[in-house]
């Protein structure tokens, strides 16, 4: 696969190179490498949205109806949604792009279901490498990334997207309560979906009391978090809601401290520093003479997992001096 | 029930018989999960009271509806059939009617179950090719020509187009000069088992069950003799759900029609009575008629506890059975023909007012002319040879089946309560849950065969090696496409253009005003208007649904 | 991975590229027992599924797998209708210049039509009575080896 010619098919705007890109970037440490360097000058020209919050809200649905929103704009939107892996199989039923129906084969919108391949933190371990091509490609205003949706875990998403909307529903009730740590301080807006059953007007007021009384409204660089009502079913509240993620993407635009944009930056290159690690110290593993003798040795409670972990890294040293 | 001394003794018996049996032996559940002991005996029936089962004709008609049930009058013989055009449907109505059948039932194509005339682009390849294509009245007319709808009672398999299908049914009996309330039959109109099961919905939940309450409705006051809706477990149970979740799913679908026609403001004793059921008879014999004797228990007890009903006949749980498609094999085909006999004896033992049995080469295509008669036939043997007719609900007091009754009674229970719980069954489906429930049961399902823990003959033993399964096309003349088109073009050329939009407009607004429609399509269906139009018109104001919870 | 294995997986083994495939119900047939089966089948044997539901056009079966990259078209469909509308989908694909994805398609297809569909572009037809696991085998043993390394 000629990476040289995807690139220059993802700048032409070509949607087969996009997305072998995005595979080649999912699959092939190298290649993402090599990709990565080519594609990432280009990138800051989308809007990165992350939809994130607890199941059965409605995310897909939603994202749905944002998306057509922004379509009938004249706005381009990529999507990227992510589901997970079994820790089992290593499989994954990829049920989003299901939920959004109304929108695959609208010219403009682009959906691509990843699987998270044992990321913790609701997003695929590609996932930001994959917002960099549709980035770079030029071609979305939009890229709107709906993560797992399993809840309090997910904060991955706001190293990643510069505006986090926050999905509840009616019925949460308790789940909001459990969620004032983490989850809950990542959004920049919250929409309360389902916002056509009667116990909406409760949830928003919950929420509201949450934000005043928990000071989360600081923090987020003097924006404060707003609530916006939506029904994804009656198509309510959706041009409320991205008149409020353009108001927050103005916001942030404005935003001329280098503080901000310097700490996201060292977000990235922490995070990718990380994943090239996991990734050599699997391969060397593997590849160690003594890896067997090591495993065998740790089910006989011979020697812990860290004496291994070391004569393995003692190794490595050793082997790139 | 039983000496409490004489059950003791009972116990203690089984039990040192039991002393030498390997342990292997006694683990067994069936379908629905449920133990399934080596042997049962007057123990486990011992608090079975008589009050609860009652004599047939009693309440809670477990033992049967009728007081005479097959000695008064045999089950219908009611083989579901149709395609290409609607002339070539009619002569194998003829044909069927000849050999002995009792009653008619309508297969449509798939583009006149979602509600698409013959000339949409997506129909393209679909017309007439596993049901008879319907677009206009004309069609409706060549279906029954020659056939008399006061002697004759039909039943048509249509969900979320009903109101016009059925309205024009209305409008051929008005030709044939027969007034609404000599008119027999039922149509199928059960949109919540759509959503759960045989996926051919149209419109979203609430909208699809004001249909249907409109048809109810409407029958209840114009067309007396009509059962306006089947409420349907076969498709549920074909798509993997088990006995004991067929039946719980089929009853919650009936209990919510129910309470929304009495919502609607209807007295429950007005239209009860013409409330049909429709069950699966699938392979495991004793589960089945225990499922079928547990249905007639239950419907009795909701109708009179849940809703009040007083006349006796609201609380009969009428039904119609099939046997199942899915349990039927593509090799050794003519191993189906015995599959086939022994589910319907089971629901023959379950006391099943109307019945279709599967012909032995549907799981190649539609049945052939051979096939079909062997079906058929299959009926009339059971009926005419093997006595199982001469008395009613004959294994009742069996340990096994009363047990077994019971118990199914109980795992349906759960699952009714469950959906209680959750609002209702149009809550449960928009969450997903009984869909994932199938889901479930049809993948366990899977595996037990590739497994070998379920056999399966011909499939996963006592194959035959040397089969070269070679599965013949189901001439459909192609031409029916071609046909269906071209008559299509001509009536819509033909007709009056003016009266058709001003009915249609009217069908819009009472649409809109919240009316029942019923008045509005039949007048529509005698313009000549189109089963896609009429639909589209619905569509612009209840808009579609899509599938969207499927795994999760 | 066989079914029912439940050992969890390695990190090494989450991280690896997983073969994808579209799963989708050509045209107006609901039944989709099978096709959610074999999605739930594929996903325990490790692949990454896709499903994209009922009364799905050509059009946009082919618009999925591509946006999704997938591997594998599997395609679902009882209705007779075959002979119209999957010579359409391979069609569509060569037409946008794929030609490395494994199109196959399950359900009830007349024997006589088996070699009308491979000629046109369907690799293998999967009939009622397939044992999930050949169809697990078959797409690991005839999936392109150039997508998977």
């Amino acid at each position: 696969m000629n990476v040289e010619a995807l690139i220059d098919g993802l700048f032409k705007g070509d949607i087969i190179s996009t997305t072998r890109l995005i595979s080649l970037i999912e699959n092939d440490f190298l290649k993402a490498e090599e990709i990565s360097r080519r594609i990432y000058p280009h990138t800051g020209n989308a809007h990165v949205v992350g939809i994130t919050g607890p199941p059965g809200v409605g995310k897909s649905s939603l994202v749905n109806k944002l998306a057509l929103g922004w379509n009938k704009r004249g706005k381009k939107i990529g999507i990227i949604a992510v589901d997970p892996s079994s820790p089992y199989s290593g499989g994954a039923l990829l049920g989003d792009r299901i939920r959004m129906r109304e929108i695959t084969g609208i010219e403009g919108i682009f959906i691509r279901s990843m699987a998270t391949r044992g990321s913790l933190g609701g997003l695929a371990r590609a996932t930001r490498d994959a917002i960099n091509i549709l980035d770079a490609s030029g071609m979305y205003d939009v890229v709107i990334v709906e993560t797992v949706g399993a809840g309090q875990s997910e904060v991955e998403i706001m190293r990643v997207a510069k505006t986090v909307v926050m999905v509840l529903c009616p019925g949460l009730g308790d789940e909001i309560q459990a969620m004032k740590a983490g989850a809950m301080e990542i959004a920049d807006i919250f929409a309360v979906n389902k916002a056509d059953k009667p116990e909406a007007i409760e949830t928003v007021n919950d929420l509201e009391r949450m934000l005043d009384y928990e000071g989360l409204n600081e923090g987020k660089a003097g924006w404060m978090p707003s609530i916006v009502s939506t029904s994804s079913t009656m198509n309510t509240g959706i041009d409320e809601l991205v008149n409020k993620i353009e108001e927050h993407q103005e916001f942030l635009a404005n935003m001329t401290s280098e503080e901000f944009h310097e700490k996201r930056a060292a977000m990235e290159l922490i995070d990718t520093l990380i994943t090239k690690i996991e990734n050599e110290a699997i391969k060397k593993a593997k590849e160690s003479p003594v890896y067997n003798e090591l495993i065998k040795k740790i089910v006989e409670k011979r020697i812990d997992p860290y004496q291994a972990a070391d004569i393995i890294l003692k190794e490595y040293m050793q082997s790139s001096r | 029930m039983f000496d409490s001394s004489f059950i003791e003794r009972i116990k203690k018996e089984k039990k040192e018989w039991q002393e030498d049996i390997p342990k292997n032996i006694f683990e067994k559940t069936n379908s629905s999960s449920i133990p399934i002991k080596l042997i049962y005996t007057p123990a486990d029936i011992n608090h079975l009271d008589y009050e609860n089962l009652g004599f047939p004709g009693n309440y809670p008609f477990t033992r049967g509806v009728h007081k005479t049930m097959y000695r008064g009058r045999p089950w219908t013989m009611r083989q579901f059939s149709g395609f290409g055009t609607a002339k070539q449907t009619n002569q194998r109505y003829k044909y069927l009617l000849s050999e002995g059948e009792t009653g008619l039932s309508v297969a449509f194509d798939f583009p006149t179950l979602k509600g698409y005339d013959s000339d949409d682009p997506i129909s393209l390849g679909e017309v007439g090719v596993c049901g008879v294509a319907i677009d206009t009245l004309q069609d409706m007319e060549l279906l029954f020509e020659g056939i008399p709808l006061d002697k004759v009672t039909t039943s048509m398999t249509i969900n979320a187009p009903t109101p016009i299908l059925f309205s024009m049914y209305l409008a051929v009996a008005e030709e044939q000069g027969i007034s609404w309330d000599q008119v027999g039959g039922t149509v199928q109109n059960d949109a919540l088992k759509e959503f759960i099961a045989q996926k051919s919905f149209i419109f979203p939940p609430e909208p699809s069950v004001k249909l249907v309450i409109d048809v109810i409705e409407f029958c209840t006051k114009n067309v007396p003799r009509w059962n306006p809706v089947s409420i349907s477990g076969y498709h549920i149970r074909e798509a993997g759900a088990t006995a004991a979740q067929e039946l719980a799913f089929t009853l919650s679908d009936g209990l919510t029609y129910v309470s929304k026609t009495i919502e609607r403001g209807l007295d429950v004793d007005a239209f009860a009575p013409r409330l049909s059921l429709f069950f699966c008879a699938h392979n495991d014999f004793f589960e089945e008629i225990a499922k079928f004797r547990a249905a007639r228990r239950m419907w009795a007890r909701f109708m009179k506890e849940r809703f009040g009903a007083t006349n006796e006949r609201s609380l009969w749980m009428r039904f119609h059975t099939q046997t199942s498609g899915v349990a039927l094999t593509a090799q050794q085909p003519e191993n189906n023909i015995v599959r086939v006999a022994l589910q319907a004896l089971s629901a023959v033992l379950g006391g099943t007012q109307s019945l279709h049995t599967n012909s032995f080469d549907e799981a190649w295509q539609l049945p052939s002319e051979k096939a079909v008669t062997i079906a058929l036939r299959t009926q009339q043997i059971i009926a005419n040879e093997s006595s199982v007719t001469s008395t009613i609900d004959p294994l009742a007091g069996s340990y096994y089946i009363e047990w077994l009754t019971d118990k199914i009674e109980e795992e349906a229970m759960k699952y009714i309560d469950r959906i209680d719980n959750m609002g209702g069954m149009i809550e449960a489906i928009k969450k997903g849950y009984p869909q994932r429930e199938i889901a479930n049961s049809a993948y366990e399902f899977q595996k037990e065969v590739d497994n070998k823990k379920q056999i399966i003959v011909g499939i996963n033993q006592f194959k035959d090696e040397q089969e070269e399964l070679e599965i013949p096309r189901f001439k459909v003349d192609p031409e029916v496409e071609k046909t269906q088109l071209k008559k299509l073009k001509q009536i819509k050329e033909n007709r009056n253009h003016e009266k058709v939009l001003r009915y249609l407009n009217e069908l819009k607004k009472a649409t809109e005003r919240d009316e029942n429609i019923i008045p509005y399509v039949v007048n529509s269906v005698k313009a000549y208007a189109t089963l896609g139009e009429i639909i589209s018109i619905l569509k612009e104001v209840y808009g579609v649904w899509r599938e969207e919870r499927v795994f999760a | 991975m066989e079914f029912g294995e439940r050992n969890a997986c390695l990190l090494e083994e989450l991280i690896m590229k997983r073969i994808k495939v579209l799963v989708a119900k050509p045209g107006l047939d609901g039944h989709d027992r099978g096709a959610k089966v074999i999605c739930r089948a594929l996903r325990d044997a490790g692949m990454e599924v896709v499903y994209s539901g009922l009364e799905q056009t050509p059009e946009q079966i082919v618009n999925a797998a591509i946006q999704e990259d997938a591997d594998v078209i599997g395609l679902s469909i009882l209705s007779g209708a075959h002979r119209a509308i999957l010579p359409t989908v391979t069609k569509l694909l060569s037409e946008k210049g794929i030609t490395d994805v494994l199109v196959i398609v399950g359900g009830i297809i007349p024997t006589d039509d088996h070699l009308f569909l491979k000629q046109h572009g369907i690799a293998a037809i999967f009939g009622p009575g397939t044992p999930l696991k050949n169809a697990v085998e078959y797409i690991r043993e005839n999936v392109s080896k150039d997508r998977v390394h």
